[in-house]
């Protein structure tokens, strides 16, 4: 007969476990207690013994997925004196017992148990035993309650839906508030998440329902704001729940440190011109950004110090002889930070050629998980939303971010003199556990005079 | 005179010193009857409490350390399965819970731990009793005055004052029977252990403690809490302590029959520190891993509490296949006997959670009563959902 091992609360009020190995595979013949697999929990990692003697029928997971609590993860063929072993021995282990045991009525067959949050909870028979009601009903229930009741007609149907839909997915707590009030909101026809309690700790009363049901004219209901349509809630996931971890992670384990420069890019954007105009970069898509790419890598080749990592776990300095450029991508997934490849190697017209496909691709949504690792240093290009400086969030792992403002005409002595340039701020975050102030300095200070005079390139290559 | 086969660990810090010249102390720095490698040596006092134990007992202690280790991994693989919420391993500490627990007198009264289940399992605890708490089947396993061993405490060390209170009873009682108080290193650090040391040495009760220094207060190092020996904690409270190796089977066995020998004539109470090491997780939920030296593990595994009484009985002449073969016999069978009373215990009836709040009636345990079981009836009937 085959016998299902379903995988159980390992450490104490565990809802999950990662499979991390399986140490036999179907067709073995394993022993009672042999380790199967190797798992992971929160709290540790463990091996599972068999719980059966016989063969591997399956192997439900993989290696790498998470399993919840409960889930069959392996199944095992048992012969039939195998599968149930213990059922001799159960007179004697009752007589060994306490009074507890021993005063317990003759045993009808153990029902089989469910696993709860923390270890086993009581057994749930067949038939009329109490089972305790999910805190969350779904909101399909709430629906057609919601639907006779005039107050909530008010709603906008347009308002109503998408907050509907929303509530579904969250795991929302009940609203608090007292059996007998929850009664009253029911005879009532009251929805108790449309109201906000006035009792002590947001506790809804017994008034807060009366004056909701009396409708949107009492007075009292001017003080209880329908909350539905002021607020929206998305929950937190996908990229969303990846860029808040990584910056949060970034932001607190690297202490930055932020510089500034203003340069004059007259010079960089007539050479940009020039450029756009030749026949050799016919095709080609040139912007502010291309130019100070390239200035970025011509200046990091004399500051390598930016194009570093820290490896907190080898107590190391890790410095990259090469560079894989970061270009910060808004995309419709959200924040994301696809980098180019070598882009030390490139010149010009590889390096524009691989901005517009990696930006293109980033905006379908297409990057792939290798393209967005193995970064070295950023650049986030904040001027295309006509902002100037900012103190961006090293993109974990890099030792240095560059913002790009935008250019504007703004007034700047050129040759001691007043006079409208192009004008461009350009904004660094370092990590100071591996860069220092002077380091920093030059590197920012190249590439401003790169942009601001492209001549510049010829003293330092 | 003591060796130690398996060195320090490279991180291990010095122990605090100066115990020697403590007059309350018994023995020296640390008695030790059996090396690691299964060597006996000879300690004048010491020698003179176990001369009566024979080959045969010698074998049965032996017995007891491997039925009650295989106790230990059968119960970690039931948890790892399923059939525990948790369970405490007992691995390494077994010579300190055999040699005290088998030098008892069935009157003798035992306040222990959460992982004192081989002493458990010394006084005649029904082997499925041991996991029936840790299974959520019961608030606890056995009857105390039915074996004479207390309800386990998760509470660390709140049992020390229940062996003194017991042992003052046994004063008016006017017996020589005796307490144990159980407890870990972390647990001298605990109040109430502190409180019990007061009240055991101003009324001499006889009361035993048995400190089992198994170097970890779940992540704590002992060293870090302790500046002096914790045998010369006791001292601070005028009460003789012993420190001994514990997992030396014989040197621990010595010094408890010292100790109860003491109370039984009316010399007080006596502070025993069995110095061990808990191989394994504090329990299942715990990964010690992230907290201890591996090479610590190693040095103790090389001091195993049974490898070195193998050893003996091998240098005696007296392991042969055929106690090789009973020891094995009788731990496949309480594995065996472990697993089947588990998976088959009978489940709890609902009511039964008002048994045993009080020993008498109480009017309001029994309204609490009779109202869970109206509402216990309010299911059999035909209830609409949501009507409630």
């Amino acid at each position: 007969m085959i016998k299902e091992f379903r995988l159980p609360d390992l450490g104490e009020g565990l809802t999950e476990s990662e499979i991390l190995s399986w140490k036999v595979a179907v067709g073995d013949t394993v022993e009672l207690n042999q380790v199967i697999a190797e798992v992971e929990t929160a709290k540790a990692v463990v091996e599972l013994p068999s719980p059966f003697a016989g063969t591997v029928a399956a192997l439900h997971e993989q290696p790498g997925s998470v399993v919840e609590v409960g889930k069959p993860i392996v199944s095992f063929e048992v012969d039939d004196a195998g599968a149930a072993p213990s059922g001799a021995a159960a007179p004697a282990a009752a007589a060994g017992n306490a009074d507890d045991a021993s005063a317990a009525p003759a045993a009808p067959p153990a029902p089989k148990r469910e696993a709860t949050l923390v270890g086993y909870g009581a057994a749930v028979e067949q038939g009329g035993h109490p089972t305790r009601r999910q805190r969350n009903l779904p909101a399909a229930a709430a629906a057609p309650a919601a639907a006779t009741v005039p107050v909530r007609a008010a709603v906008p149907a347009a308002a109503n839906a998408p907050a509907a839909v929303v509530e579904s997915e969250r795991p929302s707590e009940r609203p608090r508030s007292t059996p007998p009030v929850r009664k009253l909101a029911r005879d009532l026809g009251v929805d108790l998440t449309q109201l906000s309690g006035s009792g002590a700790g947001g506790l809804i009363t017994r008034e807060d329902v009366q004056h909701f049901a009396e409708g949107a004219a009492a007075p009292a209901s001017a003080g209880v704001p329908a909350t539905a349509g002021r607020e929206t809630r998305t929950p937190i996931k996908g990229v969303r729940k990846y860029t808040a971890a990584a910056m949060v992670q970034s932001a607190f384990t690297a202490p930055h440190v932020t510089e500034f420069l203003t340069v004059d890019v007259t010079a960089a954007m007539e050479l940009l011109e020039r450029l756009k105009a030749s026949r050799t970069f016919q095709g080609y898509k040139l912007t502010p950004l291309t130019l100070a790419a390239k200035a970025v890598l011509i200046a990091l080749k004399r500051n390598p110090t930016l194009n570093s990592r820290w490896d907190d776990a080898a107590q190391e300095i890790v410095q990259f002889n090469y560079v894989n450029l970061g270009i910060a991508a808004a995309t419709p997934r959200g924040l994301t930070v696809p980098n180019i490849k070598d882009a030390d190697a490139m010149g010009l017209l590889e390096l524009s050629a691989a901005l517009s496909e990696l930006t293109e691709t980033a905006r379908a949504g297409k990057t792939t998980p290798a393209e967005l690792a193995g970064g070295t240093i950023s650049i986030t290009n904040i001027g295309v939303f006509g902002i100037d400086a900012g103190t961006p969030i090293l993109n974990p792992g890099e030792a240095a971010i560059v913002a790009l403002g935008a250019v504007r005409k703004a007034p700047w002595v050129h040759n001691d003199e007043l006079a409208v340039r192009q004008v461009m701020s350009l904004s660094l975050s370092f990590d100071h556990r591996l860069v220092d102030g002077e380091q920093g300095s030059r590197f920012l200070a190249d590439v401003g005079a790169i942009l601001s005079d492209p001549g510049m390139v010829l003293t330092m290559v | 005179m003591l060796t130690d086969d398996a060195g320090r660990g490279a991180n291990q810090a010095p122990e605090p010193a100066n115990s020697v010249k403590n007059p309350r102390r018994t023995g020296g720095d640390l008695v030790q009857l059996l090396t690691p490698s299964g060597e006996r040596i000879s300690h004048p006092e010491f020698d003179l409490w176990i001369s009566d134990v024979s080959d045969e007992q010698l074998g049965s202690l032996y017995e007891d350390m491997v039925v009650i280790r295989r106790i230990d991994a059968e119960a970690t693989a039931l948890q790892r399965q399923g059939e525990l919420a948790l369970w405490p391993p007992m691995l390494g500490q077994e010579a300190t819970q055999i040699g005290s627990g088998r030098a008892l007198r069935s009157d003798d009264f035992v306040f222990p731990t959460y992982r004192d289940n081989g002493v458990a399992y010394c006084r005649g605890v029904a082997v499925p009793d041991l996991v029936r708490a840790w299974r959520g089947n019961a608030l606890f396993g056995w009857d105390p005055y039915r074996y004479n061993i207390a309800t386990q405490q998760i509470m660390i060390g709140s049992q020390s004052l229940h062996a003194t209170g017991y042992a003052m009873g046994i004063q008016d009682d006017g017996a020589d029977s005796v307490a144990v108080a159980y407890f870990g290193d972390g647990a001298t650090s605990e109040g109430d252990v502190n409180e019990a040391m007061v009240f055991a040495a101003s009324f001499q009760a006889p009361v035993v403690f048995i400190c089992q220094n198994n170097h970890w207060a779940i992540s704590e190092p002992v060293l870090l809490q302790s500046h002096v020996q914790l045998a010369d904690r006791a001292s601070g409270f005028g009460i003789p302590s012993m420190r001994v190796d514990g997992n030396d089977v014989l040197a621990v066995l010595s010094a408890t029959r010292i100790a109860l020998d003491r109370a039984r004539k009316g010399g007080g109470p006596t502070f025993i520190e069995a110095l061990t090491y808990r191989m394994g997780p504090h329990t299942t939920a715990d990964d010690p891993t992230r907290y201890r030296d591996p090479n610590e593990l190693e040095d103790w595994a090389a001091k195993d509490p049974i490898a070195r009484l193998k050893a003996l009985l091998d240098r005696k002449g007296l392991l042969g296949e055929e106690l090789e073969d009973r020891v094995k016999a009788k731990a496949d069978a309480v594995a065996a006997e472990l697993r089947s009373g588990t998976i088959n215990m009978p489940e709890p009836a609902p009511l039964d959670v008002f048994k045993h709040v009080y020993s008498e009636e109480n009017s309001w345990i029994e309204r609490q009563k009779d109202h869970y079981s109206r509402y216990l009836e309010s299911f059999s009937g035909s209830v609409q959902e949501g009507a409630l």
